[in-house]
Protein backbone atom coordinates (compact mmCIF):
# COMPACT_ATOMS: atom_id res chain seq x y z
CA UNK A 1 0.00 0.00 0.00
CA UNK A 2 1.45 3.36 -1.06
CA UNK A 3 0.90 5.95 1.65
CA UNK A 4 2.51 9.23 2.64
CA UNK A 5 4.62 9.78 5.74
CA UNK A 6 2.85 11.56 8.61
CA UNK A 7 4.47 13.56 11.41
CA UNK A 8 3.37 15.11 14.68
CA UNK A 9 4.46 18.75 14.42
CA UNK A 10 2.78 20.34 17.43
CA UNK A 11 1.48 19.21 20.81
CA UNK A 12 -0.50 20.70 23.67
CA UNK A 13 -1.64 19.41 27.04
CA UNK A 14 -3.90 20.83 29.72
CA UNK A 15 -3.43 20.32 33.43
CA UNK A 16 -5.18 17.05 34.31
CA UNK A 17 -7.25 16.78 37.47
CA UNK A 18 -10.59 17.92 38.81
CA UNK A 19 -11.14 20.85 36.46
CA UNK A 20 -14.45 22.34 37.48
CA UNK A 21 -12.93 25.73 36.70
CA UNK A 22 -13.64 25.12 32.99
CA UNK A 23 -16.30 23.57 30.74
CA UNK A 24 -15.45 21.05 28.02
CA UNK A 25 -14.93 23.69 25.30
CA UNK A 26 -12.65 25.81 27.47
CA UNK A 27 -10.71 22.74 28.52
CA UNK A 28 -10.20 21.62 24.90
CA UNK A 29 -9.16 25.17 23.96
CA UNK A 30 -6.25 25.01 26.42
CA UNK A 31 -4.47 22.18 24.61
CA UNK A 32 -5.60 23.22 21.11
CA UNK A 33 -4.06 26.66 21.54
CA UNK A 34 -0.77 25.22 22.76
CA UNK A 35 -0.62 22.62 19.95
CA UNK A 36 -1.33 25.17 17.19
CA UNK A 37 1.30 27.53 18.61
CA UNK A 38 3.80 24.69 18.90
CA UNK A 39 3.24 23.79 15.23
CA UNK A 40 3.24 27.42 14.11
CA UNK A 41 -0.16 27.21 12.40
CA UNK A 42 -3.49 28.99 12.93
CA UNK A 43 -7.00 27.55 13.38
CA UNK A 44 -7.84 28.76 9.86
CA UNK A 45 -5.10 26.50 8.45
CA UNK A 46 -6.81 23.36 9.83
CA UNK A 47 -9.00 21.57 7.24
CA UNK A 48 -9.66 18.49 9.35
CA UNK A 49 -10.46 18.21 13.07
CA UNK A 50 -10.80 14.88 14.84
CA UNK A 51 -12.25 15.08 18.36
CA UNK A 52 -11.84 12.15 20.74
CA UNK A 53 -14.34 12.17 23.58
CA UNK A 54 -16.74 9.72 25.20
CA UNK A 55 -19.03 12.38 26.60
CA UNK A 56 -22.04 11.33 28.74
CA UNK A 57 -20.49 12.80 31.93
CA UNK A 58 -20.77 16.34 30.68
CA UNK A 59 -23.60 18.35 29.20
CA UNK A 60 -22.71 18.63 25.50
CA UNK A 61 -23.97 15.69 23.39
CA UNK A 62 -22.05 16.82 20.29
CA UNK A 63 -18.71 17.91 21.72
CA UNK A 64 -16.91 18.06 18.35
CA UNK A 65 -19.31 20.72 17.11
CA UNK A 66 -19.11 22.67 20.37
CA UNK A 67 -15.30 22.54 20.43
CA UNK A 68 -14.85 23.45 16.74
CA UNK A 69 -17.16 26.43 17.22
CA UNK A 70 -15.43 27.62 20.39
CA UNK A 71 -11.94 27.22 18.92
CA UNK A 72 -12.73 29.03 15.67
CA UNK A 73 -12.69 25.96 13.44
CA UNK A 74 -16.34 25.63 12.37
CA UNK A 75 -16.24 24.79 8.69
CA UNK A 76 -13.40 22.28 9.04
CA UNK A 77 -14.05 18.63 8.27
CA UNK A 78 -15.16 17.34 11.65
CA UNK A 79 -16.11 14.34 13.68
CA UNK A 80 -16.10 12.83 17.14
CA UNK A 81 -14.36 9.47 17.60
CA UNK A 82 -15.15 6.80 20.20
CA UNK A 83 -13.03 3.79 21.12
CA UNK A 84 -13.67 3.73 24.89
CA UNK A 85 -10.43 4.50 26.76
CA UNK A 86 -8.51 4.21 23.45
CA UNK A 87 -10.54 7.07 21.98
CA UNK A 88 -7.54 9.41 21.80
CA UNK A 89 -5.46 6.96 19.79
CA UNK A 90 -8.41 6.27 17.51
CA UNK A 91 -8.74 10.01 16.89
CA UNK A 92 -5.02 10.12 16.03
CA UNK A 93 -5.53 7.16 13.69
CA UNK A 94 -8.29 8.89 11.73
CA UNK A 95 -6.15 12.00 11.22
CA UNK A 96 -3.13 9.85 10.36
CA UNK A 97 -5.18 7.99 7.73
CA UNK A 98 -6.54 11.19 6.22
CA UNK A 99 -3.04 12.55 5.75
CA UNK A 100 -1.38 9.28 4.72
CA UNK A 101 -4.00 8.77 2.04
CA UNK A 102 -3.49 12.24 0.62
CA UNK A 103 -6.94 13.49 1.60
CA UNK A 104 -5.51 16.43 3.60
CA UNK A 105 -2.04 17.78 4.43
CA UNK A 106 -2.75 19.02 7.92
CA UNK A 107 -5.04 17.83 10.72
CA UNK A 108 -5.70 18.64 14.33
CA UNK A 109 -6.57 16.00 16.89
CA UNK A 110 -7.95 16.87 20.30
CA UNK A 111 -8.88 14.41 23.02
CA UNK A 112 -10.92 15.75 25.88
CA UNK A 113 -12.99 14.51 28.77
CA UNK A 114 -14.90 16.19 31.58
CA UNK A 115 -15.70 13.37 34.00
CA UNK A 116 -16.06 15.34 37.20
CA UNK A 117 -19.37 16.99 36.38
CA UNK A 118 -21.09 13.87 37.76
CA UNK A 119 -20.40 12.15 41.09
CA UNK A 120 -17.94 9.26 41.40
CA UNK A 121 -20.52 6.45 41.67
CA UNK A 122 -22.38 7.74 38.60
CA UNK A 123 -19.09 7.84 36.68
CA UNK A 124 -18.42 4.26 37.79
CA UNK A 125 -21.88 3.25 36.61
CA UNK A 126 -21.39 4.84 33.19
CA UNK A 127 -18.02 3.09 32.76
CA UNK A 128 -19.29 -0.25 34.09
CA UNK A 129 -22.23 -0.20 31.68
CA UNK A 130 -19.78 0.20 28.79
CA UNK A 131 -18.42 -3.37 28.93
CA UNK A 132 -21.34 -5.56 27.97
CA UNK A 133 -24.46 -3.94 29.38
CA UNK A 134 -26.97 -6.78 29.02
CA UNK A 135 -24.82 -9.71 30.13
CA UNK A 136 -22.44 -8.20 32.63
CA UNK A 137 -23.94 -5.03 34.05
CA UNK A 138 -27.74 -5.37 34.07
CA UNK A 139 -27.74 -8.13 36.67
CA UNK A 140 -24.17 -8.24 37.89
CA UNK A 141 -23.13 -4.61 38.30
CA UNK A 142 -19.61 -5.22 37.07
CA UNK A 143 -17.41 -2.13 37.34
CA UNK A 144 -14.24 -1.25 35.45
CA UNK A 145 -12.03 -1.95 38.44
CA UNK A 146 -13.98 -5.22 38.58
CA UNK A 147 -13.14 -6.13 35.00
CA UNK A 148 -9.42 -5.71 35.62
CA UNK A 149 -9.67 -7.38 39.04
CA UNK A 150 -10.89 -10.54 37.25
CA UNK A 151 -7.69 -10.43 35.18
CA UNK A 152 -5.66 -9.77 38.33
CA UNK A 153 -6.94 -12.84 40.18
CA UNK A 154 -6.36 -15.02 37.12
CA UNK A 155 -2.82 -13.66 36.57
CA UNK A 156 -1.88 -14.00 40.25
CA UNK A 157 -3.20 -17.55 40.31
CA UNK A 158 -1.41 -18.61 37.11
CA UNK A 159 1.90 -16.77 37.39
CA UNK A 160 2.36 -15.96 41.08
CA UNK A 161 2.20 -12.18 40.79
CA UNK A 162 1.23 -10.60 44.12
CA UNK A 163 -0.60 -7.60 45.54
CA UNK A 164 2.84 -6.18 46.39
CA UNK A 165 3.87 -6.43 42.71
CA UNK A 166 0.78 -4.49 41.72
CA UNK A 167 1.60 -1.91 44.38
CA UNK A 168 5.08 -1.44 42.87
CA UNK A 169 3.49 -0.33 39.60
CA UNK A 170 1.55 2.37 41.46
CA UNK A 171 4.62 3.47 43.41
CA UNK A 172 6.60 3.86 40.16
CA UNK A 173 3.76 5.80 38.50
CA UNK A 174 3.41 8.20 41.42
CA UNK A 175 7.17 8.71 41.57
CA UNK A 176 7.15 10.11 38.02
CA UNK A 177 3.73 11.73 38.35
CA UNK A 178 4.98 13.74 41.32
CA UNK A 179 7.53 15.31 38.94
CA UNK A 180 5.00 16.06 36.19
CA UNK A 181 3.42 19.51 36.68
CA UNK A 182 0.41 18.48 34.52
CA UNK A 183 -0.41 15.31 36.51
CA UNK A 184 -3.59 14.88 38.51
CA UNK A 185 -2.09 13.13 41.57
CA UNK A 186 1.28 14.70 42.27
CA UNK A 187 2.56 12.86 45.30
CA UNK A 188 4.87 9.96 45.94
CA UNK A 189 3.39 6.93 47.67
CA UNK A 190 4.76 3.76 49.28
CA UNK A 191 3.89 0.09 48.83
CA UNK A 192 2.33 0.28 52.30
CA UNK A 193 0.09 3.19 51.21
CA UNK A 194 -1.21 1.05 48.33
CA UNK A 195 -1.72 -2.10 50.39
CA UNK A 196 -3.53 -0.24 53.16
CA UNK A 197 -5.82 1.77 50.86
CA UNK A 198 -9.44 0.61 50.80
CA UNK A 199 -10.55 -2.20 48.52
CA UNK A 200 -12.43 -1.12 45.37
CA UNK A 201 -12.72 -4.51 43.61
CA UNK A 202 -10.54 -7.09 45.30
CA UNK A 203 -7.58 -7.47 44.83
CA UNK A 204 -7.52 -3.91 43.46
CA UNK A 205 -7.41 -1.17 46.03
CA UNK A 206 -7.83 2.58 45.69
CA UNK A 207 -4.17 3.14 44.82
CA UNK A 208 -4.29 0.38 42.19
CA UNK A 209 -6.82 2.49 40.26
CA UNK A 210 -6.35 5.56 38.11
CA UNK A 211 -8.27 8.63 39.23
CA UNK A 212 -11.37 9.97 37.46
CA UNK A 213 -9.98 13.03 35.71
CA UNK A 214 -10.76 16.01 33.54
CA UNK A 215 -8.25 17.01 30.91
CA UNK A 216 -7.43 17.61 27.27
CA UNK A 217 -4.51 16.96 24.95
CA UNK A 218 -3.99 17.98 21.32
CA UNK A 219 -1.67 17.20 18.44
CA UNK A 220 -1.17 18.71 14.98
CA UNK A 221 -0.37 16.13 12.30
CA UNK A 222 1.14 16.96 8.90
CA UNK A 223 2.28 15.37 5.65
CA UNK A 224 5.97 15.34 4.74
CA UNK A 225 5.35 18.11 2.18
CA UNK A 226 3.71 20.25 4.85
CA UNK A 227 6.56 19.57 7.29
CA UNK A 228 8.98 20.93 4.68
CA UNK A 229 6.75 23.87 3.78
CA UNK A 230 6.42 24.91 7.43
CA UNK A 231 10.12 24.33 8.13
CA UNK A 232 9.48 22.08 11.14
CA UNK A 233 12.87 21.25 12.69
CA UNK A 234 11.95 18.24 14.86
CA UNK A 235 9.04 16.36 13.29
CA UNK A 236 8.10 13.16 15.12
CA UNK A 237 7.07 10.55 12.57
CA UNK A 238 4.26 8.07 13.09
CA UNK A 239 5.94 4.97 11.68
CA UNK A 240 3.55 2.25 12.79
CA UNK A 241 -0.03 1.93 13.94
CA UNK A 242 -1.70 -1.32 14.92
CA UNK A 243 -5.33 -1.61 15.89
CA UNK A 244 -7.39 -4.51 17.13
CA UNK A 245 -10.36 -5.36 19.34
CA UNK A 246 -11.80 -7.99 21.64
CA UNK A 247 -15.25 -9.16 22.72
CA UNK A 248 -17.28 -6.89 24.97
CA UNK A 249 -18.62 -9.85 26.89
CA UNK A 250 -15.73 -11.18 28.98
CA UNK A 251 -17.12 -14.70 29.21
CA UNK A 252 -16.66 -15.10 25.44
CA UNK A 253 -12.87 -14.78 25.89
CA UNK A 254 -10.39 -17.61 25.98
CA UNK A 255 -8.51 -16.62 29.14
CA UNK A 256 -7.95 -13.76 31.58
CA UNK A 257 -4.18 -13.49 31.81
CA UNK A 258 -3.56 -11.16 28.86
CA UNK A 259 -5.27 -8.98 26.29
CA UNK A 260 -5.32 -10.56 22.84
CA UNK A 261 -6.15 -7.16 21.33
CA UNK A 262 -2.81 -5.80 22.59
CA UNK A 263 -0.89 -8.76 21.17
CA UNK A 264 -2.50 -8.32 17.75
CA UNK A 265 -2.26 -4.52 17.62
CA UNK A 266 1.37 -4.49 18.71
CA UNK A 267 2.46 -7.13 16.21
CA UNK A 268 0.85 -5.08 13.46
CA UNK A 269 2.53 -1.88 14.67
CA UNK A 270 5.99 -3.48 15.01
CA UNK A 271 5.70 -4.97 11.52
CA UNK A 272 4.62 -1.68 9.97
CA UNK A 273 7.42 0.26 11.71
CA UNK A 274 9.98 -2.45 11.00
CA UNK A 275 11.09 -2.66 14.64
CA UNK A 276 11.04 -5.20 17.47
CA UNK A 277 10.08 -4.70 21.13
CA UNK A 278 13.77 -4.43 22.07
CA UNK A 279 14.17 -1.39 19.79
CA UNK A 280 11.67 0.62 21.85
CA UNK A 281 13.47 3.08 24.13
CA UNK A 282 10.52 4.69 25.91
CA UNK A 283 6.90 3.61 26.16
CA UNK A 284 3.55 4.80 27.34
CA UNK A 285 1.37 1.84 28.32
CA UNK A 286 -2.25 1.74 29.37
CA UNK A 287 -2.11 1.47 33.17
CA UNK A 288 -5.71 2.30 34.07
CA UNK A 289 -5.18 -0.27 36.85
CA UNK A 290 -1.85 -1.60 38.09
CA UNK A 291 -2.52 -5.10 36.72
CA UNK A 292 -3.06 -3.55 33.28
CA UNK A 293 0.55 -2.36 33.15
CA UNK A 294 1.85 -5.83 33.99
CA UNK A 295 -0.35 -7.37 31.29
CA UNK A 296 0.88 -4.70 28.86
CA UNK A 297 4.58 -5.55 29.42
CA UNK A 298 3.82 -9.14 28.50
CA UNK A 299 1.41 -8.55 25.64
CA UNK A 300 3.70 -5.95 24.02
CA UNK A 301 6.63 -8.37 24.17
CA UNK A 302 8.74 -6.36 26.65
CA UNK A 303 9.11 -9.67 28.54
CA UNK A 304 7.80 -13.22 28.30
CA UNK A 305 4.27 -14.24 29.25
CA UNK A 306 3.90 -14.41 33.03
CA UNK A 307 7.03 -12.33 33.66
CA UNK A 308 5.54 -8.83 33.76
CA UNK A 309 5.67 -8.52 37.52
CA UNK A 310 9.37 -9.45 37.48
CA UNK A 311 10.15 -6.44 35.23
CA UNK A 312 8.65 -4.06 37.76
CA UNK A 313 10.30 -5.86 40.69
CA UNK A 314 13.68 -5.39 39.01
CA UNK A 315 13.06 -1.73 38.16
CA UNK A 316 13.48 -2.48 34.46
CA UNK A 317 10.71 -0.06 33.49
CA UNK A 318 12.23 2.97 35.20
CA UNK A 319 14.71 5.49 33.75
CA UNK A 320 17.97 3.57 33.40
CA UNK A 321 16.17 0.23 33.07
CA UNK A 322 15.64 -1.94 30.01
CA UNK A 323 12.53 -0.08 28.85
CA UNK A 324 11.34 3.02 30.73
CA UNK A 325 7.53 3.09 30.91
CA UNK A 326 5.09 5.89 31.78
CA UNK A 327 7.59 8.57 32.72
CA UNK A 328 4.74 11.10 32.89
CA UNK A 329 3.08 9.20 35.76
CA UNK A 330 0.85 7.12 33.48
CA UNK A 331 -2.91 7.00 33.73
CA UNK A 332 -2.42 6.01 37.34
CA UNK A 333 -0.90 9.26 38.56
CA UNK A 334 -1.15 11.68 35.62
CA UNK A 335 -4.87 10.89 35.39
CA UNK A 336 -7.13 9.31 32.79
CA UNK A 337 -9.56 11.75 31.17
CA UNK A 338 -10.72 8.97 28.86
CA UNK A 339 -10.87 10.71 25.47
CA UNK A 340 -7.68 12.67 26.17
CA UNK A 341 -5.48 9.76 27.24
CA UNK A 342 -4.33 8.45 23.85
CA UNK A 343 -3.48 11.97 22.65
CA UNK A 344 -1.75 12.68 25.97
CA UNK A 345 0.48 9.66 25.29
CA UNK A 346 1.47 11.18 21.91
CA UNK A 347 2.20 14.51 23.58
CA UNK A 348 4.47 12.88 26.17
CA UNK A 349 6.30 10.72 23.63
CA UNK A 350 6.74 13.64 21.23
CA UNK A 351 8.39 15.58 24.05
CA UNK A 352 10.47 12.54 25.00
CA UNK A 353 11.69 12.15 21.39
CA UNK A 354 12.43 15.88 21.11
CA UNK A 355 14.32 15.55 24.42
CA UNK A 356 12.46 18.45 25.93
CA UNK A 357 10.81 16.74 28.90
CA UNK A 358 10.70 18.77 32.10
CA UNK A 359 12.12 18.10 34.60
CA UNK A 360 15.12 16.34 33.01
CA UNK A 361 14.92 13.48 35.53
CA UNK A 362 11.85 12.24 33.60
CA UNK A 363 13.71 12.14 30.27
CA UNK A 364 14.44 8.67 28.89
CA UNK A 365 17.95 8.18 27.48
CA UNK A 366 17.65 7.74 23.69
CA UNK A 367 19.90 6.32 20.99
CA UNK A 368 17.51 5.08 18.30
CA UNK A 369 14.75 7.57 19.11
CA UNK A 370 11.95 5.01 18.96
CA UNK A 371 8.90 5.28 21.21
CA UNK A 372 5.69 3.27 21.62
CA UNK A 373 2.21 4.20 22.84
CA UNK A 374 -0.20 1.48 23.94
CA UNK A 375 -3.78 2.57 24.46
CA UNK A 376 -6.48 0.09 25.49
CA UNK A 377 -10.21 0.72 25.34
CA UNK A 378 -12.18 -1.12 27.99
CA UNK A 379 -10.54 -4.39 29.02
CA UNK A 380 -9.06 -5.05 25.60
CA UNK A 381 -12.35 -4.17 23.92
CA UNK A 382 -10.23 -1.94 21.69
CA UNK A 383 -6.47 -1.58 21.39
CA UNK A 384 -4.22 0.83 19.48
CA UNK A 385 -0.44 0.64 19.44
CA UNK A 386 1.38 3.57 17.84
CA UNK A 387 5.11 3.73 17.15
CA UNK A 388 6.83 7.09 16.88
CA UNK A 389 10.30 7.95 15.67
CA UNK A 390 12.24 11.16 15.49
CA UNK B 1 -9.84 21.76 45.74
CA UNK B 2 -12.22 24.57 46.54
CA UNK B 3 -15.78 24.36 45.18
CA UNK B 4 -15.96 26.10 41.81
CA UNK B 5 -19.10 28.00 40.79
CA UNK B 6 -21.35 25.84 38.56
CA UNK B 7 -24.94 25.79 37.30
CA UNK B 8 -27.01 22.63 37.62
CA UNK B 9 -28.26 21.12 34.33
CA UNK B 10 -31.85 19.97 33.81
CA UNK B 11 -32.50 16.44 34.99
CA UNK B 12 -33.07 13.56 32.53
CA UNK B 13 -33.96 10.05 33.61
CA UNK B 14 -33.48 7.27 31.04
CA UNK B 15 -34.40 3.60 31.07
CA UNK B 16 -34.25 1.35 28.02
CA UNK B 17 -36.77 -1.31 26.97
CA UNK B 18 -34.45 -4.09 25.84
CA UNK B 19 -35.95 -6.49 23.27
CA UNK B 20 -35.69 -10.20 24.13
CA UNK B 21 -38.08 -11.75 21.59
CA UNK B 22 -35.36 -13.63 19.73
CA UNK B 23 -33.81 -15.13 22.87
CA UNK B 24 -37.14 -15.63 24.67
CA UNK B 25 -36.53 -19.35 25.14
CA UNK B 26 -33.57 -18.46 27.39
CA UNK B 27 -35.54 -15.97 29.50
CA UNK B 28 -38.55 -18.31 29.77
CA UNK B 29 -36.14 -21.10 30.70
CA UNK B 30 -34.93 -19.17 33.72
CA UNK B 31 -38.50 -19.13 35.04
CA UNK B 32 -38.63 -22.92 34.63
CA UNK B 33 -35.36 -23.41 36.49
CA UNK B 34 -33.35 -24.11 33.33
CA UNK B 35 -30.29 -22.49 31.80
CA UNK B 36 -30.23 -22.64 28.02
CA UNK B 37 -27.36 -21.95 25.67
CA UNK B 38 -28.00 -21.47 21.96
CA UNK B 39 -26.33 -23.73 19.42
CA UNK B 40 -25.92 -23.01 15.73
CA UNK B 41 -27.56 -25.81 13.71
CA UNK B 42 -25.27 -25.09 10.77
CA UNK B 43 -21.76 -24.82 12.24
CA UNK B 44 -22.40 -26.28 15.69
CA UNK B 45 -20.99 -23.37 17.70
CA UNK B 46 -22.38 -23.18 21.23
CA UNK B 47 -23.15 -19.76 22.68
CA UNK B 48 -23.49 -18.64 26.26
CA UNK B 49 -24.70 -15.98 26.79
CA UNK B 50 -27.10 -17.09 24.04
CA UNK B 51 -27.48 -15.36 20.68
CA UNK B 52 -30.13 -15.47 17.95
CA UNK B 53 -27.67 -15.15 15.07
CA UNK B 54 -24.39 -17.00 14.61
CA UNK B 55 -21.48 -14.56 14.24
CA UNK B 56 -19.32 -17.46 13.10
CA UNK B 57 -21.23 -18.75 10.04
CA UNK B 58 -24.03 -16.17 9.84
CA UNK B 59 -26.81 -18.71 10.12
CA UNK B 60 -29.89 -17.72 12.13
CA UNK B 61 -31.01 -21.32 12.58
CA UNK B 62 -30.35 -21.83 16.28
CA UNK B 63 -31.12 -24.72 18.57
CA UNK B 64 -31.54 -24.42 22.35
CA UNK B 65 -29.46 -26.68 24.59
CA UNK B 66 -29.95 -26.97 28.34
CA UNK B 67 -26.68 -26.55 30.26
CA UNK B 68 -25.70 -28.66 33.28
CA UNK B 69 -24.52 -25.44 34.92
CA UNK B 70 -21.56 -27.29 36.42
CA UNK B 71 -18.27 -25.49 36.13
CA UNK B 72 -15.00 -24.33 37.63
CA UNK B 73 -14.05 -20.76 38.59
CA UNK B 74 -11.36 -19.18 36.36
CA UNK B 75 -11.42 -15.60 37.71
CA UNK B 76 -13.30 -13.68 40.38
CA UNK B 77 -13.48 -10.35 42.18
CA UNK B 78 -15.28 -8.91 45.18
CA UNK B 79 -16.96 -5.67 44.11
CA UNK B 80 -16.80 -3.44 47.19
CA UNK B 81 -17.35 -0.01 45.65
CA UNK B 82 -20.59 -0.40 43.71
CA UNK B 83 -22.02 1.74 40.91
CA UNK B 84 -24.91 4.07 41.70
CA UNK B 85 -27.69 1.66 40.62
CA UNK B 86 -26.30 -1.14 42.84
CA UNK B 87 -26.08 0.91 46.01
CA UNK B 88 -28.91 -1.05 47.67
CA UNK B 89 -26.93 -4.31 47.35
CA UNK B 90 -24.24 -5.27 49.82
CA UNK B 91 -20.83 -5.90 48.20
CA UNK B 92 -21.01 -8.83 45.76
CA UNK B 93 -18.64 -11.36 44.24
CA UNK B 94 -18.47 -11.75 40.46
CA UNK B 95 -16.93 -14.91 39.02
CA UNK B 96 -16.26 -16.33 35.59
CA UNK B 97 -16.47 -20.11 35.36
CA UNK B 98 -15.88 -22.52 32.51
CA UNK B 99 -18.84 -24.88 32.28
CA UNK B 100 -18.64 -28.59 31.47
CA UNK B 101 -20.07 -27.93 28.03
CA UNK B 102 -17.07 -25.70 27.20
CA UNK B 103 -18.75 -22.29 27.31
CA UNK B 104 -18.06 -19.82 30.10
CA UNK B 105 -20.44 -17.78 32.22
CA UNK B 106 -20.08 -14.64 34.30
CA UNK B 107 -22.35 -14.21 37.32
CA UNK B 108 -22.47 -13.46 41.02
CA UNK B 109 -21.36 -16.27 43.28
CA UNK B 110 -23.46 -16.62 46.43
CA UNK B 111 -23.70 -19.00 49.37
CA UNK B 112 -19.97 -18.90 50.14
CA UNK B 113 -17.86 -16.66 52.34
CA UNK B 114 -15.71 -14.15 50.42
CA UNK B 115 -12.49 -15.56 51.88
CA UNK B 116 -13.42 -19.05 50.66
CA UNK B 117 -13.83 -18.13 46.98
CA UNK B 118 -10.93 -19.58 45.00
CA UNK B 119 -9.89 -20.13 41.42
CA UNK B 120 -10.54 -23.77 40.59
CA UNK B 121 -13.51 -24.11 42.93
CA UNK B 122 -16.46 -26.14 41.59
CA UNK B 123 -19.67 -24.18 41.12
CA UNK B 124 -23.13 -24.67 39.63
CA UNK B 125 -24.93 -22.01 37.64
CA UNK B 126 -28.60 -21.80 38.69
CA UNK B 127 -31.47 -19.51 37.65
CA UNK B 128 -32.76 -16.92 40.07
CA UNK B 129 -35.65 -14.49 40.09
CA UNK B 130 -34.80 -11.41 42.15
CA UNK B 131 -37.12 -9.83 44.71
CA UNK B 132 -37.92 -7.07 42.23
CA UNK B 133 -38.77 -9.67 39.56
CA UNK B 134 -35.63 -9.61 37.42
CA UNK B 135 -34.67 -12.85 35.68
CA UNK B 136 -31.06 -13.75 36.33
CA UNK B 137 -28.70 -16.58 37.28
CA UNK B 138 -25.97 -17.10 39.85
CA UNK B 139 -23.21 -19.52 40.84
CA UNK B 140 -23.57 -21.69 43.94
CA UNK B 141 -20.62 -23.63 45.36
CA UNK B 142 -20.80 -27.38 44.68
CA UNK B 143 -19.96 -29.82 47.45
CA UNK B 144 -16.88 -31.83 46.50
Amino acid sequence: MKTRRVAIIGVGHSKFGERQDVNVKELAFESIKEALNDAGVTPKDIPYLSVGSIGVWYEEPLPAVAIAEYSGMSGAGLYRVEAACATGSAAIHTAYSAIASGYVDLALVVGVEKMREVDTLTAMELMGRAGSYLWEFENFGLTFPGYYALYATAHMNRFGSTEEDLALVAVKAHGYGAMNPLAHLRREISVEDVLSSHVIAWPLKLYDCCPISDGSAAAVLASEEKVRELGIDTPVWITGIGMSSGTGTLSYREDYVGLEATVKASKQAYRMAGVTPSDVEVAEVHDCFTIAEILAYEDLGFCGKGEGHKLVREGQTEVGGKIPVNLDGGLKSKGHPIGATGVSMMVELTKQLREEVEPRSRQAPLKKYIALAHNVGGTGHYCYVTILRR
Amino acid sequence: MSEMPTIRSRKLEITYNIPISRTLKFWEGLKEGKIYASKCRKCGKLYFPPVADCGNCYSSDMDWVELSGEGEVEAFTHIIVRPVSFQEHPPYTVAIARLKEGVKALAWITGVKKKDVRIGMKVKLVPRITEDGRLTYEFKPMRE
